[in-house]
């Protein structure tokens, strides 16, 4: 029989220390869905999101319910829709609108993959569609929309990035009511992955196969705890307590994914074993990080902490898995974990600082709020400093962030539910208007070209 | 298919008999039992064999933490992989 303390540990963690499996993301193919019109895909897009995820959501629940671990979401990503829409430039809201009551139809929690992939070059249809994005977001409920900006191998897009400023700011403009809600939609990467299951960032990439389910865990509370009971323990300790606690993580997310693949008979994708927060208080990346040993997370310390939380996750995770994918690592989402919502609203986490740890973990500048009157420029801007660092260290980065209207720094916006709420944090006022303003590629850098 | 059944709370006399009457009514199987007093709380985990369990899997979980609350105890019960895939390389 197993060992008592091996059994109340696993029920510690998910009775006390907030320990779930935070989605199954089901990636479908939309390849076949394309028609030569903008009404005959959507009528195809529809039905077969329909068919294909029509049992996700009861089978997440009954596995949840067997092995008693709270499956937070649903979800469905989708073949970049930018794709879908080639053919009918100007008409993709049709498709969008399809997309998101075939979510709601099959009852998941987002639908994301509202996505192009521009990290070169954009085509005519693909500028169009990426100006659709704004509408989009104000006018679905569940869809979530993603643009890859630049990637290792292929530079940075600048005109790509100055056009997301200001696509971000019209959909700030267009929920303005909601707070600019629609930006927390719509992420804008560089190095984007194709079997991300977490949101809003998720698409289904296109080497993917026609149907694949991933899971994404979470569980920074359980790390947190663990580090609890070892308040003397030397980094090197550290590092193997985080290590082995994401193992056990990583291991639930694997069962999860096998059996859910296995219920509704589809090919197993990756598990993403991400640190995700929740704004619940012990469920912090940032509380974990001053279990560590910072008085509050952005002060002097936080980067090395960071790097080595992030670096221990993914070491236990990737033995625990043998499909490990997607972000793999933590997160720093401003607006949904506690610990980093407190940093920010005592002065000792500023934007500079959120934007160097970026370069040390998994993935971005997200979920943060920065004053409404910021210019599409500076946004532009942002994305592109985000952009150099992961083009540089060949990962992934992203911004996510809410210019929320009439509001200013010192005014908190909430967001609710698990996307949280959120101080609003001060923007550097220089310009940076000229630099977007030149467009063109900043080249890809000298170890992008491996061959 | 096997669970684990745990029972943590307060030590009181018919806690076992509560919990194995429950179980032999759903036609339950106990496979293995042990019991601790753990932190001054009573804890009590059982292997039990719900092959011919005569409800689904999700109304005895149901039905389990009800009887918990009846009885002043924390029940909860699981499918044995998630305490293998956790624990055993």
């Amino acid at each position: 029989m197993l060992n008592t303390n091996n059994i109340l540990e696993t029920i510690n963690m998910v009775e006390k220390e907030h320990f779930d499996v935070r989605t199954i993301t089901m990636g479908l193919s939309l390849f076949g869905c394309i028609r030569a019109t903008a009404k005959e895909t959507a009528t195809a897009v529809y039905d077969l999101v329909c068919k294909r995820a029509q049992k996700l959501v009861e089978t997440g629940e009954k596995l949840s319910i067997q092995y008693g671990v709270p499956i937070v979401n649903k979800r469905v990503s989708v073949t970049p829709a930018s794709l879908i829409c080639a053919n009918f430039p100007g008409e993709e809201l049709l498709v969008a609108k399809a997309l998101d009551n075939a979510g709601k139809a099959v009852g998941v929690d987002f639908l994301g993959g509202y996505s192009a992939l521009v990290h070169k070059q954009m085509t005519a249809f693909e500028r169009s569609f990426i100006n659709s994005i704004p509408e989009v977001l104000a006018t679905t409920d569940i869809l979530c929309s993603s643009v890859n900006i630049g990637s290792t191998r292929a530079g940075i897009n600048m005109d790509a990035v100055a056009l997301m400023g200001k696509i971000i700011k019209q959909t700030a403009g267009l929920t303005a009511d909601r707070d600019g809600f629609g930006c927390a939609k719509l992420v804008t990467f560089c190095n984007a992955v194709e079997d991300n299951p977490f949101m809003a960032g998720a698409f289904h990439g296109v080497g993917e196969g026609d149907a694949v389910i991933s899971v994404g865990v979470s569980g920074p509370g359980v790390v947190h705890n663990a580090l609890k009971h070892h308040p003397d323990a030397d980094l090197t300790e550290v590092a193997e307590i985080i290590k082995k606690t994401a193992f056990k993580i990583t291991r639930v997310g694997q069962l999860i994914a096998d059996k859910a693949s296995e219920a509704l008979g589809v090919s197993k994708g990756i598990v993403d074993l991400s640190l995700a927060p929740t704004p619940l208080i012990g469920d912090s990346v940032g509380h974990i990080l001053e279990e560590i040993g910072l008085g509050q997370v952005g002060t002097h310390g936080t980067i090395a902490c960071l790097a080595l939380l992030n670096d221990a996750v993914k070491k236990g995770g990737i033995m625990a898995s043998s499909r490990v994918g997607g972000l793999s690592g933590a997160f720093i989402p401003v607006s949904e974990d506690a610990g980093m919502i407190d940093a920010v609203s005592s002065g000792c986490l500023n934007y500079e600082k959120l934007e160097a740890m970026t370069s040390v973990c998994s993935v971005g500048i997200d979920m943060v709020a920065v004053p409404g009157d910021t210019s599409a420029e500076t946004i532009s801007a942002m994305i592109a400093d985000e952009a150099a660092i992961g083009m540089v260290n060949n990962k992934t980065t992203a911004v996510r962030v809410i210019p929320v209207p009439n509001k200013t720094v010192g005014d908190v916006v909430h967001f609710g539910g698990l996307l949280g709420s959120a101080p609003i944090i001060a923007v550097n006022k220089s310009s940076s208007a000229k630099l977007i303003g030149r467009g063109g590629r900043i080249p890809a850098p000298i170890h992008g070209n491996k061959n | 298919m096997k669970a684990i059944l745990t029972v943590i709370g307060q030590d009181k006399p018919g806690i076992i008999a509560g919990v194995s009457t429950f179980l032999a009514q759903h036609n339950v199987n106990i496979e293995d039992i042990s019991q601790t007093i753990l932190q001054d709380k009573f804890t009590m985990i059982m292997m039990v064999n719900v092959a011919n369990c005569d409800v689904e899997f999700g109304t005895l979980v149901a039905q389990s933490e009800q009887l918990g609350k009846q009885i002043g105890v924390a029940i909860s019960i699981r499918h044995e992989d998630i305490f293998n895939a956790m624990h055993t390389i």
